[in-house]
């Protein structure tokens, strides 16, 4: 069970309520196709990820960022048992669409990131801290029905 | 995974840019790297002062990235440029080579943070690449 003080809590909350998803959904997953090229393998039917600018005028990345952004969100109402919460994506992502839980922890970064740019100075060191922790919870349960 | 001709450019472009600050861009990745993974401040037991925002953590920063500008200029040849900051981390410092990671990480979260129009996925890339390379380059005489 992970413990969470009202500390960590607040930042998370805030960060995802005030997200503006058309914005900031596309960015981390074209950032993550640019810095890590070979995440592409995963997206072979996405079309044109030639070089950087057609990775981030990709519409069906855009499209695709934002799902994958959408999907924390149940993360954030059950942030006591994420584990649970995400049991079934975890199998989905192990069984069938074959992705190395590796992949999960870049674009945690990705995502760290991005969201460190839209809040410069208010990324405050201890909201730097709740949020990686959260991730990290995240990309733990994302890999953890893998066998 | 070497870099470019035209990522060095990007690199020497870039540092150069943010040259006014780096000082607080050392401090403020310092500063994170002990608040989130406190697991670093294992190598700075011999500080009076733990604080993130202290002045030992931000003389570690400012002298981390005096390291990093040395890098800048010895771009062409890192492990053979950065020959005494290689053996300082082997012999003496013995850093654990996967805290040059976590640091790296601080890093582009602060140059992502103070300049975020200008740290584009493209820039990103060629950096990540270079810090990985930096690691390389000092953990060259580990073993």
């Amino acid at each position: 069970m992970v413990e969470w003080t009202d500390f960590e809590r607040a930042p998370i909350q805030s960060i995802f309520s005030k997200m503006d998803y058309d914005d900031v959904g596309p960015a981390p997953l074209s950032r993550y196709l640019v810095v890590y090229p070979w995440t592409q393998r995963y997206f072979g039917n996405f079309g044109n990820l030639y070089n950087a600018a057609a990775i981030q005028g990709n519409p069906m990345v855009a499209a695709h960022g934002k799902t994958v952004l959408h999907g924390l969100d149940r993360a954030v109402k059950n942030m006591d048992d994420i584990k649970a919460t995400y049991a079934e994506l975890s199998v989905l992502h192990s069984e069938k669409l074959h992705v190395d839980p590796d992949n999960f922890r870049l674009l945690a970064d990705c995502l760290t990131i991005v969201v460190a740019a839209r809040m410069g100075a208010a990324f405050t060191a201890d909201v730097q801290g709740a949020f990686q922790k959260f991730l990290a919870v995240v990309v733990s349960s994302l890999g953890r029905q893998y066998h | 995974m070497s870099l470019s001709a035209k990522e060095k450019v990007i690199v020497k472009d870039f540092f150069a840019k943010v040259s006014s600050r780096s000082d607080e861009i050392g401090a403020e990745a310092l500063a994170r790297l002990i608040v989130v993974y406190p697991q670093t401040k294992s190598y700075f037991a011999h500080w009076k002062d733990l604080s993130p925002n202290g002045a030992p953590a931000r003389k570690q920063g400012i002298t981390v990235m005096g390291g990093l500008y040395e890098a800048v200029s010895k771009i062409d040849d890192m492990a053979g440029g950065l020959l005494t900051l290689s053996e300082l981390h082997a012999f003496v410092l013995r850093v654990d080579p996967v805290n040059f990671k976590i640091l790296s990480h601080c890093i582009m979260v602060v140059l992502s943070m103070l300049f975020a129009e200008e740290f584009t996925p493209q820039i990103h890339v060629a950096v990540d690449k270079f810090l990985a390379l930096v690691a390389l380059a000092l953990s060259e005489k580990y073993r």
